[in-house]
């Protein structure tokens, strides 16, 4: 018997239309875990680096996580794996909500797509019955329309459907797939969903998800439950709002967007508005998300409630969380109302919501200082909003300009030329990040933005405080309770840590602490990604009630085999290393591994060689960051190290 | 004048208004209602399923209640504040209309059995949300009604078949037992 997973994908290839269920070997569980270890294992394996993300080889996995089904709390994650189109490198976004759950209920702990559907379809799921259905009467509709559609047609309002808009139909390159209030958006796999012709994924399941040993499961998820009412209650005193409490930051619920307001970057993210936060805008603020805001929503078997569903008047409802509510407000330099407005739009379109409206802003900065004109963008309206709307709408269809700027900021500027590169100046790895512009290295956040292979420093960073607490005091009273630590020497680095003087940034912590607090953030992350935790309760918060002691005894008690702290930081360096490993073949390397050059005013170059130097031992990579032949085989990846040295990636020695 | 009991009042507290939609009722009811307690987990075979439309705003656990043979002659549907609701939506029954409430292979019907041996339902202490609270009061009963229609019937009897033959009969089947 299989325990917490049901030992089953199913793999539909679109070209000939034929559905297999497939038994899964329980060794790779024990390997690689599941979610995001198994979907990289896979990928590994029948996606050769010469496969192009568009082609029909391309894989796009749909993966719950090992420990999705049971009664974890808020572990409900889906973790979508494919070759991205925007970096050619592996994609693994995820997402929320109530689909990863249903699959399994349904049987089934992946599906894995191959090959291009001729037509655009759709995949119905109802534990044993599987169908492959025509959805050319979808075509166009927006995603949160279509799984209405999907619903109706069906008959099955309980049915979880995950579906693209138009963005992902038309292949943009950050395209999302969007599931009621949770989207999988980053790397651009809503575009790969639509190069194969995948619609949507419904999925209704009435099967049981075992535990191997019941009462020692449900004693562990109590204990979790506690600590969310204790951690609910005591908030962490001297850090900003919206990271000391769990969950993804509250931002549906906060009013105050003083600090991100004043701190993130505008417009293209160029342009730091100190003082602009005021008692007026706040008033139309709160009033504007206070009327549109009918009910603060939760994902599966999570009492938080990160997201919202909202309502604008004359226009759908839909549901958002977390930093969605201000990227467009910020892009277009407007305010709160037009975001939540535009964002609707581009929630059914199925766009991601950092990198489109840095795309935009990157447009209408090109226009503005006469880079793209007129006769690029004809009908390009004169009002600031209005051209918001009209690019989000060109993006989508591929139309004129808009098929250019579909490729995001990093290819639409080699298209472009002109010295538009230098406009594209938020990528890392050809990917927009978060508008934060800040002054002095952080070397710990260096090494994150670095090297972490999401792209994405929300899904790296978490645990440990982002910058030191002013007095010692507060520092020692932090401490105190910190039993999330691997190791009490972590407890230390915070201490000494200072704001000013030796001990503080770009110098302190020193690289080796900074690969060991670095490596413990990942870390949690990972394990997240394999087991479908959401990392609101796990790696992003301080002090969450997911941590590396208990996790060890969920997997035991859950899943049923053997676990240790050891053994569990084993099978995570596995699975990253194997990432890793992907990306590599796939060219990744040393030159590719930075943060936006512009993202620290105050840079440090012997420093950074020096953290990047330090990290990649710490990881046993060389100094191209290549995972070495001792690291893999030490990892069990031997055949990894192989296929290296048969490509000339690794020598033999 | 009949005997005065005690009778406990379990009673469920439902503020729709509170309710997140995240179905951590159904999760925790289904796991402890599993055989061995918690050995597995299926919504489907809950007790108490949250319906639930965010789009149209619409939360409401509703639980399994009495199992019938039969359905209603007819069905209602209710609008509430604009937002329509489901067939039969606040229905607890196991009934042929429809499949909520019965195991999804068996068919066989399910009923909320408040988790008999808890403190409290576990519905109601995963619900963190407060959407579900739980009161106990205790409430006298006369059990006179109870007799009273006992012996309505008694009567009815004893006049159609006399009362020595019911005795009999009452004593054979008490022999049967």
């Amino acid at each position: 018997m299989r325990y917490a997973e049901t030992g089953f994908n199913l793999e539909i290839d679109l070209s000939r239309g034929s559905i297999e269920r497939v038994e899964t070997d329980p060794r790779d569980t024990e390997l690689y875990l599941g979610g995001l270890g198994t979907n990289t294992k896979i990928l590994w394996d029948r996606v050769p680096p010469e496969v192009e993300p568009f082609s029909p080889d391309n894989l796009l996995i749909f993966s719950a996580g090992l420990l999705c089904g049971t009664p974890a709390i808020g572990c409900n994650r889906t973790i979508v794996s494919t070759i991205s189109p925007q970096t050619l490198l592996m994609a693994f976004s995820m997402m929320g909500g109530f689909w990863a759950p249903e699959l399994k209920y349904a049987g089934y702990d992946k599906i894995i797509f191959r090959g291009k559907s001729p037509d655009l379809v759709y995949l119905w799921i109802h534990n044993d019955q599987v169908e492959i259905r025509d959805a050319s009467h979808l075509a166009g509709k927006g995603a949160i329309e279509t799984a209405e559609l999907i619903k109706q047609e069906l008959q099955e309002p309980r049915a979880q459907v995950a579906a693209i808009g138009l963005a992902g139909e038309n292949r943009v390159y950050f395209a999302s797939i969007e599931q009621g209030r949770s989207s999988a958006s980053r790397g651009g796999i809503g575009a790969v969903m639509g190069d194969k012709g995948i619609k949507a994924i419904a999925v209704r399941g009435t099967r049981d998800i075992n535990v191997a040993r019941p009462d020692e499961y449900m004693e562990l998820c109590n204990e979790v439950m506690d600590y969310i009412k204790w951690r609910n209650e005591h908030p962490i005193p001297g850090v900003m709002p919206i990271l000391a409490g769990l969950g993804s930051p509250q931002e549906m619920a906060v009013h105050d967007e003083k600090w991100h307001t004043e701190n993130f970057m505008w417009g293209n993210s160029r342009l730091r508005r100190k003082g602009f936060w005021n008692e007026e805008i706040e008033k139309q603020w709160t009033q504007t998300l206070e009327s549109a805001r009918k009910r603060l929503i939760s994902c599966y078997n999570c009492p938080m409630k990160c997201g919202a569903t909202l309502t604008l008047p004359g226009l759908p409802t839909y549901m958002m969380k977390c930093f969605s509510k201000l990227t467009y407000t910020m892009a277009a330099m407007s305010d709160l109302e037009f975001g939540l407005r535009i964002a609707q739009r581009a929630t059914e379109y199925g766009v991601d919501g950092y990198s489109t409206p840095q795309v935009m802003a990157f447009a209408v900065e090109l226009y503005e200082d006469g880079i793209l004109t007129d006769e690029d963008m004809p009908g390009f309206p004169a009002d600031n909003e209005e051209r918001f709307y009209w690019l989000l709408d060109k993006i989508v269809r591929r139309e004129g300009i808009g098929n250019v700027l579909a490729d995001g900021t990093y290819w639409a500027a080699k298209t472009i030329g002109k010295g538009a590169e230098e406009y594209a100046h938020n990528t890392i790895k050809k990917h927009e990040q978060l508008p934060l512009k800040l002054s002095m290295l952080n070397p710990i956040y260096f090494l994150m933005y670095s090297t972490g292979e999401k792209i994405n420093i929300t899904q790296i960073e978490g645990q440990f405080p982002q910058a030191p607490f002013p007095k010692r005091e507060q520092r020692e009273e932090f401490v105190k309770d910190w039993f999330q630590v691997p190791d009490d020497r972590f407890k230390q680095y915070f201490l000494d840590w200072e704001p000013r003087g030796e001990k503080s940034i770009p110098f302190y912590p020193t690289p080796r602490m900074c690969c060991d607090i670095v490596d413990w953030q990942e870390r949690m992350h990972y394990i997240d990604d394999a087991l479908g935790m959401c990392a609101g309760l796990s790696s992003f918060p301080l002090k969450p009630p997911y941590h590396i002691h208990n996790y060890p005894k969920f997997i035991s008690a859950g899943a049923g085999i053997d676990m240790d702290e050891e053994k569990l930081t084993q099978a995570t360096k596995r699975y990253r290393t194997l990432v890793r490993a992907v990306n590599i073949r796939r060219g990744m390397r040393r030159k590719d591994e930075k943060p936006p050059q512009d993202h620290w005013k105050k840079r440090f170059p012997e420093l950074e060689k020096e953290l990047l130097d330090t990290y990649y031992e710490y990881k046993g990579w060389n100094e191209e960051g290549i995972p070495t032949k001792e690291t893999l085989n030490a990892l069990d990846l031997d055949y990894v190290a192989e296929d290296f040295i048969g490509r000339g990636i690794l020598k033999d020695e | 004048m009949g005997e005065k009991t005690k009778k406990v009042i379990k009673t469920i507290k439902v503020d729709v208004d509170k309710c997140n939609g995240c179905r951590a009722c159904e999760v925790v009811c289904s796991a402890f209602h599993a055989t061995p307690k918690y050995s597995s987990n299926n919504p489907g075979r809950a007790r108490i399923r949250v319906l639930h439309d965010p789009l149209r705003d619409i939360y409401v656990p509703v639980y399994a209640g009495e199992y019938v043979a039969a359905e209603c002659m007819g069905r209602d549907k209710y609008v509430i504040d604009g937002k329509e609701y489901e067939e039969c939506a606040f229905c607890r029954a196991s009934c042929p209309s429809r499949d909520a409430f019965k195991e999804p292979d068996s068919g066989l019907p399910l009923k909320c059995d408040m988790c008999e041996g808890e403190e409290e339902p576990l519905c109601v202490k995963w619900c963190l949300a407060d959407a579900l609270t739980y009161e106990e009061r205790e409430e006298e009963i006369e059990e006179q009604e109870e007799i009273e229609e006992l012996e309505i019937g008694l009567e009815a009897l004893a006049e159609k078949f006399g009362l020595d033959k019911i005795m009999d009969t009452v004593v054979r089947m008490s022999n049967k037992e």
